[in-house]
């Protein structure tokens, strides 16, 4: 336990609180650096998952493809783009915007996907354009799974933007790896507790959010159900979310 | 290619180590989620405190589990024990889930038939439940089998050989050949292990072999379909 | 007026639903295709508002045929009820309502004073329209799909088994209140159903259809009971089985009608 204290005691330490490599300013390109990296990842992989979902084609096609990225390696990915771009930011952001498009991919699909036909079909028939389908009835009722698969994604950024500081000079990893060179371990202790406070704060505002984007008339029929337990969504059902291998 | 067969033992013999790394890990977490995934099951104040527990894991990032969870257990950080520790606990994380949806999915009509029959207790688990919920089991384990395969290369980075070691190998001496030869073989390891998962799989629960794909109707034509009929 | 020309339809895999229909639905009348699984009602009535095109053949309303028409401006003119309401569980009832107005274009206000107007005509109360499609009954939600189709006040509207899935007694009082409303508002009605007596009840012309999608017969109930085309028009009312033959038998001065298993239907009144 003395440990812990000890890595409390770095974060603690007010000479790690300011200068050009202190806390807040790890913490902000960890934060810059995972929120450009979604940005991205979303603007991809998004609307071509909301394409797969509403159309049903290439489905198989995105399965394939979201399965295959989770097997890649994280580090194994990190390390090659690192030696093909260089150090710098550009290699990190690559890759992790490749490790975050399966996440979102599959929670879009699978978003517009568990819409029920019968409701589509019906807005078809009232005389709704595809586009109104997509975004005033789809998109909707498939936010929760949506947001579960931008949350599983977000996740995923910030456990491998940690990682990512192995190939470059940014991010709380730096701390860890700071303290893997030096043997330094209150150091990099106090690094994997920030990253962890980050993660779990992160995925608790995700984890309400997600509640809120249940639409309130879907919302009046679960708690009619009386079901027990939270309401399981597929898209944060599977993997644990760490590097990237996994959604 | 020439960097692979200079060092072909070199990688053989990462490959055995990353097993040694990745196989007790993905038992263990098994053999541990089972129970879990039942109590779960079975209890319902327990079903929101495990799916919580491996809510807040699935969230924390690997390498700063890597590091801290020294800490706790008084492992070496470099020792692989904390390695398979920290693997066993996101494999958890992933089958105790499952587990609990994999035993819920038990039909309530075959368990009370079960119990009509004269199973006792532990006779339904052993032979009505576990074979029952064995499927979804199983999808669960191929999961973390893949996830556990590769997340284990992150060990390299904090000292704990394995296939990671081509990474950081590579990238300090600048050899590509090495990196892609780590991203190959650790896909590689995964699916072999994913096809022994589901070859044991096949010979425990013949029953499940012919599974018929879900197929999903286009959207367009399903409905149009449906009423032709 | 909607008439079908010498329709077909053959989806891509080989089934034939619909083959060789012509048929004439008169305005302001209620016009019943009936028949079981199979036999391709439901792509007929679909073929009304283009949600599924002919292979050969011409749907024309009012003499256009809907093939000139562009969909989605075609489908908002025309009523629209199915199976199971096909409300937006998202929304709430007054928004249903109003969805398609809006689409149109209306303004806000005027739309939903109209739509809550609609939902006393169907026999709702105004104070449901803050509730969403789960907070109602089967009945109730088959209601709001009913006012749904009626928002813009289309000259057709089409209903797709709309009672199938509410049970034996709401159906029924679903059922009157169609002919209630049908006697109010004189629109042309295309009704999909399985169930005969349904079809007799809300048809002023019944079409029988029999699997391959054929029509067996087009005429008024009385006159399929009198002359059905065909045995298996006889048999699909069941008039070959006795069911639709009743005796008149005098029981204490009074003149019951039964069946023919003597089961009594009513009393003949003179």
């Amino acid at each position: 336990m003395n440990v812990i204290l000890d890595g409390i005691a770095w974060i603690l330490d007010p000479v790690h609180w300011s200068g050009a490599v202190s806390i807040p300013q790890r913490l902000w390109e960890h934060i810059r650096v995972s929120a450009a990296v979604l940005a991205i990842a979303s603007a991809i992989a998004l609307p071509l998952g909301a394409l797969i979902g509403h159309t049903g084609r290439g489905r198989e096609l995105a399965v394939m493809v979201s399965g295959g990225l989770r097997a890649l390696p994280t580090l194994g990915v990190l390390t090659l783009f690192g030696i093909w771009i260089g150090i710098g930011l550009a290699a990190p952001v690559i890759s992790l915007v490749i490790l975050a498009i399966p996440p979102l991919l599959a929670g879009a699909y699978a978003g517009f996907e568990s819409v029920d036909r019968r409701t589509i079909d019906a807005a078809r028939a009232m005389g709704m354009r595809e586009a109104q389908i997509v975004a005033k009835v789809e998109a909707p009722l498939g936010m929760p799974l949506i947001v579960g698969g931008i949350r599983s994604a977000t996740l995923q950024i910030i456990a491998t933007a940690t990682l990512a500081a192995y190939i470059a000079d940014d991010g709380l990893g730096r701390f860890i790896f700071e303290g893997l060179k030096t043997r330094d371990y209150p150091e990099m202790l106090g690094g994997s507790i920030l990253v962890i406070a980050l993660a779990l704060v992160v995925d608790g505002c995700f984890a309400i959010a997600q509640r809120l984007v249940v639409p309130a008339g879907v919302r009046a029929t679960r708690s009619r159900e009386h079901r027990t337990g939270p309401v399981r969504l597929r898209a944060d059902m599977g993997q644990p979310v760490t590097e990237g291998n996994h959604r | 290619m020439s960097w692979f067969w200079a060092n072909l033992d070199r990688i053989g013999e990462l490959m055995l180590v990353h097993l040694a790394l990745s196989v007790p890990a993905i038992v263990l977490s098994f053999v541990l989620s089972v129970p879990l995934g039942w109590i779960a099951h079975r209890y319902r104040w327990s079903r929101s405190v495990l799916l919580s527990i491996c809510a807040l894991l699935y969230a924390i990032p690997s390498l700063a589990l890597f590091i801290a969870l020294p800490a706790i257990t008084g492992f070496g950080l470099r020792s692989p024990v904390n390695l398979v520790i920290a693997l066993t606990l996101y494999g958890i994380a992933v089958i105790a889930r499952t587990a609990a949806d994999a035993f819920d999915s038990v039909e309530r009509d075959v368990r009370q038939s079960a119990t009509a029959m004269g199973f006792s207790a532990s006779g339904r688990f052993w032979s009505v439940e576990l074979p029952l919920a064995g499927p979804v089991l199983l999808s669960g384990l191929r999961v973390v089998i893949v996830s556990t395969v590769s997340l284990a290369t992150v060990g390299a980075v904090i000292g704990v050989q394995g296939l990671g070691s081509l990474f950081t190998d590579g990238f300090q001496r600048g050899i590509q050949a090495e990196i892609v030869t780590g991203i190959v073989a650790t896909i590689v390891l995964a699916l072999v292990l994913d096809w022994i998962a589901v070859m044991i799989g096949r010979l425990v629960m013949p029953w499940s072999r012919p599974r018929i794909a879900r197929k999903r109707p286009n959207p367009g034509e399903s409905a149009s379909r449906a009423e032709a009929a | 007026m909607i008439e079908f020309r010498g329709v077909t339809k053959r989806f891509p895999d080989g089934t034939v639903a619909v083959e060789g229909v012509d048929i004439v639905i008169p305005p302001h009348t209620t016009t019943v295709l009936v028949g079981s699984s199979g036999s391709g009602k439901t792509t007929l009535l679909r073929m009304i508002n283009r949600m599924v095109d002919p292979t050969a053949g011409q749907v024309l309303i009012d003499g256009v045929d809907v093939a000139t028409r562009e969909p989605v401006a075609l489908r908002r003119s025309i009523g629209y009820v199915m199976q199971d309401s096909g409300l937006l569980p998202h929304r709430t009832v007054i928004d249903n309502v109003a969805t398609v107005p809006l689409l149109r274009g209306t303004r806000r206000r005027e739309a939903y004073a109209r739509a809550l107007e609609l939902l006393e005509t169907v026999g709702l109360d105004r104070s449901l329209g803050d509730r969403y499609p789960s907070q109602l009954s089967g009945g109730q939600r088959q209601r709001v799909g009913v006012a749904r189709g009626l928002a813009v006040d289309p000259n057709i509207l089409l209903m797709d088994e709309p009672f199938g899935a509410v049970d034996p007694i709401v159906r029924s009082e679903l059922q009157q209140e169609l002919l209630r409303l049908q006697g109010e508002l004189g629109k042309t009605v295309v009704f999909v159903t399985h169930d005969v007596d349904e079809a007799f009840l809300l048809g002023d012309q019944v079409v029988i259809m029999q699997q391959g999608g054929r029509i067996s017969q087009a005429a008024s109930p009385a006159e399929i009971l009198a002359r059905p085309a065909d045995s298996f028009v006889a048999e699909f009312v069941g008039v070959d089985r006795g069911k639709r033959a009743l005796h008149v038998t005098e029981v204490d001065g009074r003149r019951i009608v039964v069946d023919a298993a003597g089961r009594p239907a009513g009393v003949l009144a003179s």
